[in-house]
């Protein structure tokens, strides 16, 4: 599914946050957003998913979603978003528990998504049995039930240690090869945005605007550490992502 | 530090860790209450515990006992039990329910709260003339006080409760587009439900509180009018007896709530 964000504008109260951002986002397509804290990536990713307001500028979907996509537009949080009194299997049947198919098909779409990310094991085990990158893959085992046609990661690897966030993304990486999935990955790691992005919003310190979009051109499967034209890009959207940061500090200095 | 001698002297860390931590003794406590009752016993027996003033543990067992063979306790008990368990569900079913639409609709919160904070204070006890008054001195009175008493704890801890759920959870289930009901049943209820449990064990012992003192002032039944009774017949043992059935029950009570913690909270683990 396409979706189109067009001149999204947000303040609150008499704080701007987004300042018209407009943005496209096509099907099988990863696009990172980077920029420094507090810019307004979440507020973005928050609108984007109508769990929030715009002031001005609408989100359009510009094709329906697949007739079997449950849930189009699905979140992945930071902080895992896992009811602690459920386990690992009720947390993924949660979602489905409001639509409209039978426990029979909910059973074996649950065991599907636990299968595909390697948690069949732990159907039984309650969150904070698991390890932070397991609660991780619980989270992305729940967003792929409802069979999305985006993703909205919200720095989906950050509450994880450096080897688990490795493992994770390797994991995503295999994801989107098998499945070719649409997705908003918010994130401060450049390394990350470079792994999985196919182009790379830069927002300005706040009031978020577009400074820049980055295209890789790599395949995602052809990516590696040491490939120069890599880091040229990660070299390169650190210094845009440096100026803003140093700017947004002395800002935040002067009160 | 080493400057003398060829291979270096050191001294251990001293240990200061340790202590602060819960451990389980359930032997201690059974023997805290054998050795305070031996001494209890023998003390009433040697006369030094004057039999007016305190009866003897054994004297208070056969009091027991004559309550137990009468059928009289049975008789008492259940009367009381009988309007500690309706008022006392009464007051939690409806206080968890206006408690949750407190939380969440900003206008009954807005009209109910300050109501609940002004009423919540008054001794419920100083209400029961009037509730005799209005529902007559039978078992409403007694049932609508216990209702009243543990009505408006429950609503506070509700609604505390329910305040308190991760809105990060809520947002989640609107992400996944679970409906309101889903939202309210399955993530704000067992989120509210530690502050739910805590509450229940407090109108738990409210709602004792407030039967025996009802019993004591307007009831032929219930376990406060047999302790009432036995005071005015000045029958120490079986008043004694009396205050310790409702130790009894209190620890009953206390131990049903931490079994229904043990279930529906685990898991927290
Ligand atoms: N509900 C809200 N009410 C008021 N201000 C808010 C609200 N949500 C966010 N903000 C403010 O809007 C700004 C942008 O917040 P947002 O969380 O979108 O930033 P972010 O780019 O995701 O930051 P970070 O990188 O730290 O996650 C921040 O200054 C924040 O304080
Ligand atoms: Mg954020």
């Amino acid at each position: 599914m396409d979706l189109s964000l067009r001149n999204l504008t947000k303040h609150y109260g008499d704080l701007l946050v987004l300042d018209d951002i407009s943005l496209e986002l096509s099907s099988g397509e990863i696009v990172c957003l980077v920029g420094p804290s507090g810019c307004g990536k979440s507020t973005l990713l928050r609108i984007t998913g109508g769990l929030e307001r715009p002031d001005g500028g609408q989100v359009l979907q510009m094709s329906p979603p697949p007739a079997n996509s449950l849930n189009p537009l699905t979140f992945i949080f930071q902080d895992f978003a896992l009811l602690p009194w459920r386990t690992v299997e009720g947390n993924v049947s949660l979602v489905l528990e409001d639509r409209p198919i039978g426990e029979k098909e909910r059973a074996e779409i649950v065991a599907d998504v636990l299968s595909r990310t390697k948690l069949s094991d732990f159907a039984g085990a309650w969150p904070r049995q698991l390890s932070g990158g397991m609660r991780q893959r619980v989270a992305i085992a729940r967003a792929l039930a409802v069979r999305p046609a985006v993703f909205l990661m919200d720095e989906p690897l950050s509450a994880l240690d450096a080897q688990t966030r490795d493992l994770l993304m390797e994991d995503l990486v295999q994801l989107w090869l098998r499945e070719r999935f649409t997705a908003l990955y918010v994130t401060h790691n450049l390394a990350e945005a470079v792994r999985l992005g196919h182009r790379i919003a830069i927002l300005s310190r706040r009031p978020g605007r577009i400074r820049d979009i980055v295209t890789i051109e790599t395949p995602i499967d052809e990516r590696r550490h040491d490939n120069p034209g890599l880091i040229a890009v990660q070299e390169r959207l650190w210094d845009m992502m440096r100026e803003e940061a140093e700017a947004a500090e002395r800002e935040l200095a002067d009160g | 530090m080493a400057d003398n001698g060829t291979e270096r002297q050191g001294t251990p860390v001293p240990f200061r860790g340790g202590g602060y931590r819960y451990r389980p003794m359930r032997l201690i406590g059974a023997a805290t209450f054998a050795i305070l009752l031996a001494i209890w016993e023998v003390g009433s027996r040697t006369g030094f515990i004057s039999s007016l003033v305190l009866p003897a543990p054994s004297e208070v067992a056969s009091a027991f006992g004559y309550l137990w063979t009468s059928g009289q306790l049975w008789e008492h008990l259940s009367a009381s039990l009988g309007r500690l368990v309706s008022g006392w569900v009464l007051g939690t079913v409806l206080g968890v329910a206006v408690g949750f639409a407190i939380a969440l609709f900003a206008p009954v919160r807005a009209s109910l709260s300050p109501l609940v904070a002004a009423i919540f204070p008054v001794p419920k006890i100083a209400l029961l003339p009037l509730f005799i008054i209005w529902f007559g001195i039978g078992e409403a009175s007694k049932v609508g006080l216990i209702l009243f008493g543990t009505f408006f704890p429950t609503v506070i801890a509700t609604y505390g409760g329910v305040d308190n759920v991760d809105r990060g959870l809520v947002r989640m289930g609107q992400s996944f587009g679970l409906t309101r009901l889903s939202i309210a049943r399955k993530i704000l209820l067992p989120g509210a439900m530690p502050a739910i449990l805590s509450g229940m064990r407090i109108t738990a012992a409210i709602a004792i509180i407030l039967i025996v003192a009802a019993e004591l002032i307007a009831a032929q039944r219930g376990i406060g009018a047999y302790i009432q009774m036995a005071g005015s017949l000045f029958a120490i043992d079986q008043l004694v007896a009396g205050v310790l059935i409702l130790s009894a029950l209190g620890l009953t009570v206390s131990a049903m709530i931490t079994l229904l913690e043990r279930w529906l909270l685990r898991w927290r683990g």
